[in-house]
């Protein structure tokens, strides 16, 4: 993972990110793991809650593996452009429904980001104060959640019939315009990836590692 | 042929109907204006006429729509996308959201009518050349500007070769010069048998474009005729509608006992 997103050039920007995602899971995973986790060898003691070697060792288990998701997960997303992922599984068989569902989901949140946006400017052009406190903050997003849902339902409406005009809900496969470009070695590359899962789910299993 | 027969529509939920007895043909090649005030019903028209309404939001419809002769009543709503495009006010939400480049966007509607992809390749350069945006094509659809945005919508249209087209105010956000160019591709269009229904506030666009020009007040018809004679008509301001600008001048002209003749040349200019 770390040669790919070294090859990417996202390394920084993804480890930085996954550090992000994961701290506050890690602080309550670490509290909760180290000081309620039963064990025998005890490291320290804070009050009615004893550290323990045990507790310490599972917590480490947990944030590596909570690490190793937040990695594979922020490598997708940094290095994978979603319309040309979904258009690439509509190819592969998948429903371009579902395809769009998902796009649309994906796109969702910057579009719903940029509109609360623009409506939290027109709010502060007419004197809505969003600033200071976290009282006077919370004030602020309050006004913003009725147009913001409202408006996004509305664009919703005005997409689908717009879709629908342009035989979206036609039955039968499309002819799409492009392939994702699929070399050799990728194929390879990832059935060695998709055996070397089997393998070690097998030997996880069989309990040899 | 377009037709629609003593139309009558409610939108769900609604106590009555937006639109009464709407008798409107349109023939082949025939650009129709629409042109009343705000909540006249024109746009509620637009969705009728493509069959989006009741089609996909629902409603009651009374009366029947025809194309080519055929009733539409039931028909799955993919058959109206070959037969009637529809162009809506605001490009931002007309664009799909899920392709990466213009020329990707309007190629989508070809595509999903299974084209094979040379085809759709075709019709997409053709539509992108026809209104001059060739230069967008590599553009992303979401940084589009406005106008930019509202002429990728119509490409889209345009590379579906509909057989009829219905535009509510085609060219709301557009400069003079997109208009002039959308003017020129809609005459174009109509030129190879496209019937064309444009409902549109600037009555400047529809004068010289359109041959014919029905006006709506409280969801009902209450003029249809050559767009010349509907357009010099004095009741247009009692119907929310303001005349062209040739009109007007012309108007402004004959008070001050000048010949109106003597804009003509100006405005054709």
């Amino acid at each position: 993972m770390v040669v790919l997103a070294l090859r990417a050039g996202v390394l920084g920007q993804l480890v930085r990110v996954s550090l992000l995602l994961t701290m506050p899971i890690a602080v309550s995973v670490v509290l909760v793991s180290v000081f309620t986790r039963a064990g025998t060898t005890v490291l320290f003691a804070i009050g009615p809650f004893d550290a323990t070697v045990e507790g310490v060792d599972f917590a480490a288990q947990t944030l590596v593996r909570l690490f190793a998701i937040s990695l594979s997960i922020g490598l997708f997303l940094m290095t994978t452009d979603p319309r040309a992922f979904v258009f690439d599984l509509e190819r592969r068989g998948v429903s371009p429904r579902v395809a769009f569902v998902a796009v649309a989901t994906i796109e969702a949140v910057p579009a719903l980001v940029e509109r609360a946006g623009v409506i939290g400017e027109s709010q502060r052009a007419r004197g809505l104060d969003t600033e200071g406190s976290v009282r006077a903050r919370l004030r602020g997003v309050l006004p913003l959640i009725g147009p913001v849902i409202i408006g996004a339902l509305t664009d919703v409406e005005e997409r689908s019939l717009a879709l629908e005009s342009r035989a979206f809900s036609r039955p039968g496969r499309r002819h799409l315009l492009w392939a994702m470009p699929d070399r050799t070695w990728e194929r390879w590359l990832r059935w060695a990836l998709i055996a070397l899962l089997v393998a070690t789910a097998a030997a996880r299993i069989s309990g040899r590692i | 042929m377009l037709g629609l027969h003593g139309v009558g529509y409610r939108y769900a939920g609604y106590a009555g109907p937006v639109l009464h007895d709407i008798d409107l043909t349109l023939a082949d090649g025939e650009i129709v204006g629409v042109v009343g005030a705000n909540e006249s019903g024109k746009s509620t028209l637009s969705l009728v006429a493509s069959g989006l309404a009741p089609g996909s939001i629902g409603g009651g419809l009374s009366g029947t729509l025809t194309i080519d002769g055929v009733d539409m009543a039931g028909r799955p709503l993919h058959e109206f996308s070959t037969r009637v495009g529809i162009g809506f006010q605001n490009p931002a939400t007309q664009l799909s959201g899920v392709t990466g480049s213009v020329f990707e966007e309007v190629a989508l509607g070809p595509m999903n009518l299974g084209l094979p992809t040379r085809e759709t390749v075709e019709r997409t350069k053709a539509a992108l050349a026809t209104l001059g945006i060739d230069q967008l094509a590599e553009r992303e659809p979401r940084r589009l500007s406005g106008g930019q945005a509202q002429l990728v919508v119509i490409a889209s249209l345009l590379a579906m070769r509909p057989a009829h087209l219905v535009l509510d105010e085609p060219t709301a956000q557009l400069d003079p010069e997109g208009t002039r160019l959308v003017g020129e591709a809609l005459r174009g269009l109509a030129a190879t048998g496209t019937a064309l229904l444009i409902v549109e506030h600037k009555t400047d666009l529809l004068d010289g474009l359109c041959s014919r020009i029905v006006v709506l007040d409280a969801g009902r018809i209450v003029r249809d005729g050559p767009a010349d004679d509907v357009l010099a008509d004095p009741r247009l301001d009692d119907w929310g509608v303001d005349p062209p600008s040739r009109i007007r001048l012309g108007r402004a002209l004959a008070m001050r006992d000048l010949d109106p003749a003597l804009i003509a040349g100006v405005v054709g200019s």
